[in-house]
């Protein structure tokens, strides 16, 4: 055997091994149940194979951008205030489809220039364009507003992936679905009961310590009675339970609240099931440093002042400041002890940014998953087996050859995954399957150009040369193509079809190795056994 | 030996040749089997059997799609509620649906669905009753009308989870245990239900010591009596796609298929000259046409993955062209005195037994899938039988006199005949020989 070709002998069995311990990696003991569990830790299982749930969430990205210009609305009238600038109206137009956009209206002309600073200064986020009649929108830049949604979708993925974790389930993939429409993929793999879950991710535990200025009242319209129909400033209507009924079902009750928050989830250090005085369930929290030091502020400010607890704009609880507080507090509702569990764990999580809404659920049942992993690999091997043996039989000792290249192709593929960490579905082992029927063809275009050389009267030597030779830039071709389509497959698809473009192009890369090198090597080590003149076996 | 006979003329060589004892030196064969050796087949003469061949099926197809089954789209581009279920016994679907009915489901459609021995059902809506606002509504309303027959304030062990059971028995202690029992009875409950679901496929019998013996102690089976009872039911799969994912997929699969259509042009126009990029597209779109139109005329549902299969579709049929489109270009350098047809014709002859051997060895796998892989593949593995057939038949069939009808039509313009580019880095030179055709 010649120098080069033993290189290249150990290039080949050094791949192997290699690509063998990214299947099997390193069990710890060698018994068969010790590998399989080693193989187990090392390819994933798609949620078509090993059950449990597929949601694909809608995050409501206008919420985060709601706030943020109804904050700035309520900045722009305290700052016309402040600098005297008059205005007729300032509202916004259409929160539902331009959630970042607001019209002032009636702006004299001569305080075009100190409107325009004040927009300038204060609100370097946004933009203001001039209409009809002394009109102005002011909108959020474009590029800005593109953040804001995008940091919406990045913190509801954030809390979301908080509250799976806290759940206790294992290996969730939690991230960006889609080409920039806001989407999120969650897979929860072992969950095949995803009521719950849902919940939990659904709830947006947005919490909110404020003052209560007023309440309660029976309805929207008595409220606004007590005050001559206007509320007073910064303040809102709420609505929430009536507190002091606690043992009536009867359902709401109006506060007048204050706009301003003593403090927010952001400022929650930590939040557990608890009871109230009156052993309630109920949810006690802890503020952080900071967010203590503020309501250490405000309550000793509103000592004799009504305190409301604000959940998703909701009143859960009013309460009268009768000291100072630190840094707790308890949260009380109608609460069983399992929804005080989630409470505080979704508190604990902190807030979604914006509301979310589902648009697809899939649920596979474990009985399906074995089933399915069952009928593929059935199928696998019978493919296989069927490939094989024709290679053999119709090719003789080449069929052995391309043999130990599709083995070694199908070793790769599977290192490959094993090292990626690519999930392996069901469609995956149908792709599995194709590489081996598609990667066989690249030696049987090789193997058929060497007999027609053969006949051509070559020599082995040379006929297996011009095989290879003109053979190659055709099974490239062909691979690419297939390599082409598989890609979009991969870009556009998701779960078992995105497992199935997975394979097929890890799958046809190994190929373009397996079948033209290793088989090469394996050519070229038997004609280098053999007597000049001597035949070769195809 | 044995003797093959498939097609036109099949060999056993090794026999042949043996006059010229040098050849046989170089021949260098031993016996071998082989299919489709110097076969001499006037396919560009037979190019109006396979255009009517073509026309009938993509006709056919192209009316049913217009006017009798439509596109059958799958729930993942239609949106709907899709809930599969397994019976422990033989479901009747007529009375299944009366139950779904009178918990309000008007428009549910039941039918049974896989093997007979199976024992499923598909329980169906439509994108009507299935809305984002409440996404999995009308699952929750079947699966309350199929448990229907409940037995009061206890739970369906053959509809619970894991997690349920252990923390069931978590509050129980049956086994009395102290400081692991968390382990301990997850460990169980896990047991019960990978037994209900990989033993049993996902329903047990009863709650039993008999049924349950494997896997759990007398003492627990006999607290889980107190709480849960066996419906005759499994829910196996629930798929719910609402309208905004639905209309996005129905988007995404046409882009991915122009897309992948688009990519091919691009690659083999620059690997080749743009007429053959041209002539394999409009072949491989010809696959897709029958391929989609055998679906609708068997009215099965085409799901994400049998998009998947059309999308691999388009990168395989084109390999078989890629082959013969190969041979072409080389023939062309070869016998510049040919005519265009008789290249072409010679070209595919030469590869047919690889055109067979590569499809054929495909099929079988795609075969093996479509047989035995179960019914979740059975939309994507049947995509792929059909289109493997049909991909392999139009590679010689449609592309190459695609390239010879380019070829006349350009004559027949007085313009010259298609320029054949040397190819850069096509292996190494040729064959000082002339290849014996």
């Amino acid at each position: 055997m010649n120098k080069n070709l033993s290189w290249k002998l150990a290039v080949i069995v050094g791949i192997l091994l290699a690509f063998l311990i990214g299947i099997l990696g390193i069990p710890k003991d060698w018994s068969g149940r010790g590998v399989l569990a080693s193989i187990a830790e090392r390819i994933h299982l798609g949620l078509d194979l090993r059950g449990g749930t597929h949601l694909i969430l809608q995050v409501q990205v206008n919420d985060a951008v709601n706030v943020d210009s109804d904050n700035a609305l309520a900045r722009l009238k305290e700052d016309f205030r402040t600098h005297k600038i008059n205005y007729a109206d300032i509202i916004k137009p259409d929160p539902v489809n331009h959630p970042e956009m607001i019209v002032v209206k009636g702006v004299p002309p001569d305080q075009t220039s100190d409107f325009k600073n004040i927009i300038s200064d204060r609100l370097p986020e946004y933009d203001a364009s001039s209409g009809a009649e002394n009109s102005w929108t002011v909108s959020m830049k474009a590029q800005n507003l593109a953040d804001l949604k995008n940091r919406a979708v990045s913190q509801a993925i954030e809390t979301i992936r908080n509250r799976i974790d806290q759940l206790g389930v294992s290996e969730p993939v939690i991230q960006e679905h889609g080409l920039g429409q806001y989407q999120i993929l969650v897979q929860l793999p072992g969950v095949d009961d995803p009521a719950r879950v849902k919940e939990i991710m659904q709830s947006t535990a947005m919490l909110e310590i404020k003052q209560s200025l007023g309440g309660p009242y029976s309805s929207e319209q008595s409220a606004l009675q007590e005050h001559g129909g206007v509320l007073p400033p910064d303040t809102v209507l709420m609505a929430g339970r009536s507190i002091g009924s606690r043992d009536t079902e009867t359902g709401e009750a109006w506060y007048i609240i204050s706009r301003a928050s003593a403090v927010t989830g952001r400022d929650l250090r930590t939040a557990e099931p608890s009871t109230d005085e009156n052993g309630q369930p109920a949810v006690r929290f802890i503020l952080t440093s900071e967010g203590g030091r503020k309501f250490y502020a405000f309550t000793s400010a509103h000592v004799g002042d009504n305190l409301a607890v604000v959940l998703d704009n909701k009143v859960q609880e009013v309460a009268v400041i009768k000291e100072a507080i630190h840094d707790t507090g308890v949260i009380n509702g109608r609460f069983t002890p399992q929804q005080t569990q989630d409470l505080s764990m979704t508190l604990r999580s902190g807030a979604l940014p914006a509301g979310i809404k589902y648009l697809e659920e899939r649920t596979v049942g474990p009985s399906l998953g074995a089933d399915s992993i069952r009928s593929g690999v059935r199928a696998a091997i019978i493919g296989m087996l069927a490939v094989l043996i024709f290679m053999l039989i119709y090719y003789r000792w080449a069929g052995v050859n391309a043999d130990i290249a599709l083995i070694l192709n199908l070793v790769i593929l599977l290192g490959f995954m094993g090292y990626f960490g690519a999930v392996l579905t069901l469609p995956g082992i149908a792709g599995v399957i194709l590489t081996v029927g598609m990667g066989v063809d690249s030696n049987v275009l090789i193997f058929e150009r060497i007999r027609e050389e053969l006949r051509n009267g070559k020599t082995p030597p040379s006929a297996v040369e011009q095989g290879f030779g003109h053979a190659w830039i055709t099974i490239v071709d062909t691979h690419v193509t297939t390599i082409v389509s598989a890609a979009i497959l991969f870009i556009f698809g998701t779960g078992p079809v995105k497992g199935f473009a997975t394979t097929l192009v890890f799958g046809l890369a190994a190929n373009l190795f397996t079948a033209v090198f290793v088989s090469r090597v394996i050519f070229d080590w038997v004609l280098s056994r053999k007597q000049r003149g001597e035949a070769l076996s195809i | 030996m044995v003797r093959y006979s498939l097609f036109a003329k099949v060999i056993v060589s090794s026999e042949q040749r043996t006059t010229n004892s040098e050849q046989q030196i170089f021949e260098g064969i031993v016996s071998s089997v082989e299919f489709f050796r110097d076969t001499s087949i006037d396919f560009l003469g037979k190019k109006w059997y396979f255009l009517v061949f073509s026309l009938v099926f993509s006709v056919a197809g192209l009316l049913s799609m217009a006017f009798w089954h439509g596109i059958p789209l799958g729930v993942d581009f239609r949106g709907g509620t899709l809930v599969y279920v397994k019976y422990a016994h033989t479901p009747d679907p007529s009375a299944i649906h009366s139950e779904i009915e009178g918990a309000g489901l008007k428009n549910a459609r039941v039918q049974r669905y896989g093997q007979a021995g199976n024992n499923e059902v598909l329980i169906a809506l439509d994108i009507q009753e299935t809305s984002e606002q409440a996404l999995d509504k009308g699952k929750t309303q079947i699966i309350q009308a199929l448990e229907s027959h409940a037995t009061a304030g206890k739970q369906d062990l053959n509809n619970s989870s894991s997690l349920t059971v252990a923390n069931y028995l978590l509050e129980k202690d049956p086994l009395h245990v102290g400081t692991d029992a968390n382990p301990r009875y997850s460990a169980i409950a896990q047991a019960i239900v990978d037994y209900r679901d990989k033993v049993k496929g996902g329903v047990l019998g009863s709650i039993s010591n008999d049924e349950l013996k494997s896997v759990a102690d007398p003492a627990v089976v006999a607290s889980l009596q107190d709480n849960f009872y066996v419906s005759d039911f499994g829910i196996r799969n629930v798929e719910i796609v609402g309208p905004q994912v639905g209309q996005q997929l129905r988007k995404q699969a046409i882009l991915a298929t122009l897309y992948s259509l688009g990519g091919m042009l691009i690659y083999l126009g620059f690997r080749f000259e743009w007429i053959y990029g041209v002539a394999a597209v409009l072949t491989v779109f010809h696959d897709t046409l029958i391929t989609v139109g055998a679906f609708s005329l068997l009215n099965w549902e085409i799901s994400l993955t049998v998009i998947a299969a059309i999308l691999t579709l388009i990168g395989y049929s084109n390999n078989d062209t890629i082959v013969v489109f190969d041979r072409i270009r080389e023939n062309i350098k070869l016998l510049r005195r040919d005519k265009l047809s008789d290249i072409v014709n010679k070209s595919i002859n030469q590869t047919l037994s690889r055109t067979i051997l590569t499809a054929g060895l495909t099929f079988l796998t795609v075969l093996a899938l479509f047989l035995f892989g179960g019914e979740v593949l059975h939309g994507f593995s049947f995509a792929l039988v059909i289109g493997i057939l049909i991909g392999t038949y139009s590679s010689i069939a449609i592309a190459a006199p695609i390239l010879v009808a380019y070829q006349d039509w350009r004559g027949g313009r007085g313009k010259k005949p298609i320029a054949m580019p040397v190819r850069s880095g096509s292996g190494p030179a040729q064959p000082k020989e002339k290849v014996k055709v």
